[in-house]
């Protein structure tokens, strides 16, 4: 049995030297992650000056949060996106704005975040680091703090170098009803800008693939837009980002949700050129292309055009369009008239477009 | 987008569309094969059936190379991935389409084998020179269009000397199905096919040229359209065909010149040449047994040839009972008439082949046009 640190007489505890975290050479080990002094380390030197707050100085397992005014709503999503580093963003500000987007489509003020990481053996400390001050950066940036976390290690080829799962909280003001099972026949269905730009930046850094762009992540925090458009038209009936899947999913999910069918045009669907064109070389269709910051919006006729000038009013909506209509039919279809002419089914994807995207 | 908007413009298309309207004879049906998949995912994006008159029926052909690889084929492969222990390299599609037992190149992925998706055969190459210790095989499929870069990479193997790498072949001609489906007892006497004419294939003709196909418009009295894939192209080609028709000619002619010319790619011709010759006969789906359809690995390059170097043995194996991909790729049949089509076939859960690739016939018919018997509710 060891002797207890003499604590109670008065003299200063003495405290044993720790080399600091090596963000250079540094790699990932297992202990980071085995509950030690070498996670504790990690935590003191990574990820506590980074998110600082006060929930996370409590330095306790879980965060005690008041309880807010409202409805609360609650949202989870899992970051895999492979390369890690991408234009326009990187896994720790896509963990943030991802959670972020689906707390605020529900149309509530996001408050609160959980961040769960499971880190490969042998990554470098360094690129770490500098995914976790770009996730910090986002969620400063975005006005809501990460509160609580989890480290887990595995070895060395179980994982691919970071893995995050944020966890976002929020709440709702009363009176608001958004909701996949809104659309009416008659709503105008609108989008917040230009489509696709999200897979296609990732798809451009694929090994295999040797094309360039200049294009862009859209990777963007929207509960601000969203925001704006809720006080332009508070009776909004449905939100939902077009994440994996694109467009196209998202709006045969809310089609189903509600029972209704689609129409939309091609000509009014925003599409860059660049975007475009390299889905066309690559066999894909923008529609089923993810976006990391646009939202699909469904709501009454009378208040389309309202909401669009909000829209267009916000930075982040500059580019929106109403694109279409929800109509009846019980098969739930959702249709588009082509900028051919003709008309075509936009179906479900089937099987997955792009690996690993988000 | 340039080179691209001009060929799917709207007002154009009504106008090609209202001529042909014009010029049809409505004491007939003009009953045109696609030979393509290209051309049936064309006709299904664009919604070209909408805008053409009732006379003219669309019969989707063959020229889907993922719908016409046979099972054995697939099976084939994921021996190779699964037995062998060899990085499998392979395009897209292929790795849907059903094997047998419930199997696919996919599910033997889940399973543990090494399957790799490539969007060339050079990528295949630089597998196999990143992993000098593990063989390396490209699932080589397609018709003629695919061919010369499979021929390309195995001359660069043989030039590196990668002793790693090897090609299963399985590249197919496009001819000698075209010519299997007029031979075949439906067309020629029974006349359970009407067939009065063929859109041509485009990006296959870049390569053979239109000559090939001067023997069939000649011998089986089918006039034969090279069109482009675009939807533009796809009319004025059935606006060309109608006209042959009308005036009793059988010819062959090039709406695609853009691209084709008679001779096509000498310098791809020769390559293909110098590397592959015909098989005596090669198995397809939907079309069975089709003599000197497809190619092998000549001698001079057996090295490369996996079905040489893994002793891989053809076992052929018959498609699902309900499934009507067959007589779907010989135009006996539309998706719709298929029972299983759109229940227990999607393209989610593919049973046949013409249900996997976009270019299948089910899979255009599924994804674009379900909607078409649905009446809509016209909103202001």
């Amino acid at each position: 049995m060891s002797a207890p640190a003499d604590t109670g007489s008065g003299t200063a505890v003495k405290r044993g030297y720790i080399r600091p975290l090596d963000f250079k050479n540094g790699k990932v080990e297992m202990a980071h992650g085995g509950g030690g002094r070498a996670m504790a380390q990690l935590i003191d030197e990574l990820f506590q000056p980074a998110f600082d707050n006060p929930w996370l100085r409590q330095a306790n397992d879980q965060a005690l949060l008041g309880r807010p005014e409202g409805r609360i709503v609650m949202a989870t999503d899992s970051h895999v996106v492979s390369p890690l580093f991408f234009p326009g963003g990187d896994i720790g500000s896509l963990s943030v704005h991802g959670t972020i987007n689906d707390v605020a489509t529900s149309g509530a003020r996001p408050l609160w975040l959980a961040a769960g990481f499971i880190l490969e053996e042998g990554f470098p400390l360094g690129e770490l680091k500098r995914i976790v001050d770009s996730m910090a950066a986002a969620a400063r940036a975005a006005g809501v703090a990460i509160v609580t976390g989890d480290t887990k290690v595995v070895e060395r080829g179980h994982g691919d170098g970071v893995f995050i799962t944020t966890t976002g909280v929020g709440v709702v003001p009363e009176g608001i009803t958004i909701s996949g099972d809104r659309a009416r026949p008659g709503d105008r269905i609108l989008v917040s800008g230009f489509l696709g730009d999200h897979g296609v930046a990732i798809m451009s850094l694929r090994e295999n693939l040797s094309f360039s762009t200049n294009i862009v992540s859209d990777s963007a925090a929207l509960h601000e837009l969203i925001a704006d458009m809720i006080r332009a038209a508070p009776d909004l009936h449905c939100l939902r980002d077009p994440t994996r899947g694109g467009l196209a999913s998202t709006l045969n999910e809310i089609a189903r949700q509600s029972g209704v069918g689609m129409a939309i045009r091609e000509t009014d669907i925003p599409v860059r050129e660049e975007v475009e064109a390299a889905c066309e070389l690559l066999g894909l269709d923008p529609l089923y292309v993810a976006n990391e910051g646009k939202v699909v919006a469904i709501c009454p006729p009378e208040c389309a055009e309202a909401l669009l000038a909000a829209m267009q009013a916000h930075p982040l909506g500059r580019d929106a369009a109403i694109i279409g209509e929800v109509i009846e039919d019980p098969h739930g279809f959702v249709q588009m008239e082509t900028t051919f002419g003709g008309r075509r089914n936009v179906d479900w994807l089937s099987g997955e477009q792009l690996p690993r995207i988000c | 987008m340039k080179y691209v908007d001009e060929f799917r413009d709207g007002t154009v298309a009504r106008q090609l569309a209202q001529t042909i309207a014009a010029e049809v004879d409505p004491e007939r049906r003009y009953h045109l094969m696609e030979f393509c998949g290209g051309h049936t995912h064309a006709i299904s994006r664009y919604g070209l059936r909408d805008l053409l008159p009732e006379e003219i029926h669309f019969i989707h052909g063959p020229g889907c190379p993922v719908c016409v690889l046979p099972i054995g084929r697939i099976d084939s492969a994921i021996e190779l991935a699964r037995d062998h222990g060899v990085i499998l390299c392979s395009y897209g599609d292929t790795l849907r389409v059903p094997a047998s037992g419930r199997m696919s190149l996919l599910r033997a992925k889940a399973e543990g084998a090494d399957i790799r998706m490539v969007y060339s055969s050079a990528d295949a190459l630089k597998i196999a020179r990143e992993n000098p210790g593990r063989e390396v095989v490209f699932f080589a499929i397609g018709f003629e269009t695919t061919t010369p870069p499979t021929a390309v990479a195995l001359r660069q193997a043989r030039a590196e000397g990668l002793k790693n790498f090897s090609v299963f072949a399985n590249h197919v001609l496009t001819p000698s199905a075209i010519q299997n489906i007029l031979e075949s007892p439906e067309v020629r006497s029974l006349g359970t096919i009407p067939l009065d004419g063929f859109i041509g294939p485009s990006h296959v003709s870049t390569i053979i040229g239109s000559r090939p196909y001067e023997f069939f418009a000649e011998e089986f009295q089918k006039p034969v359209v090279i069109a482009g894939f675009e939807p533009l192209d796809v009319l004025q080609s059935v606006l060309m065909l109608v006209r042959q028709l009308n005036e009793g000619r059988a010819e062959v002619e090039n709406q695609f010149c853009r691209a084709v010319t008679r001779e096509g790619n000498q310098k791809a011709q020769a390559l293909v040449a110098e590397v592959f010759e015909l098989r005596d006969r090669f198995e397809w789906r939907g079309l069975g047994e089709v003599p000197y359809s497809a190619l092998r690995i000549r001698e001079a390059f057996r090295d490369l040839d996996a079905e040489h170097r893994f002793g891989l043995e053809y076992r052929s194996v018959p498609d699902h009972k309900a499934c009507e991909c067959g007589t779907i790729l010989r135009g006996l049949k539309q998706p719709q008439d298929c029972k299983v089509f759109g229940t227990v076939c999607t393209p989610d859960n593919p049973l046949g082949s013409c249900m996997v690739s976009a270019e299948g016939a089910c899979a255009a018919h599924y994804t674009y046009g379900q909607f078409k018997n649905v009446p809509i509710a016209e909103v202001s």
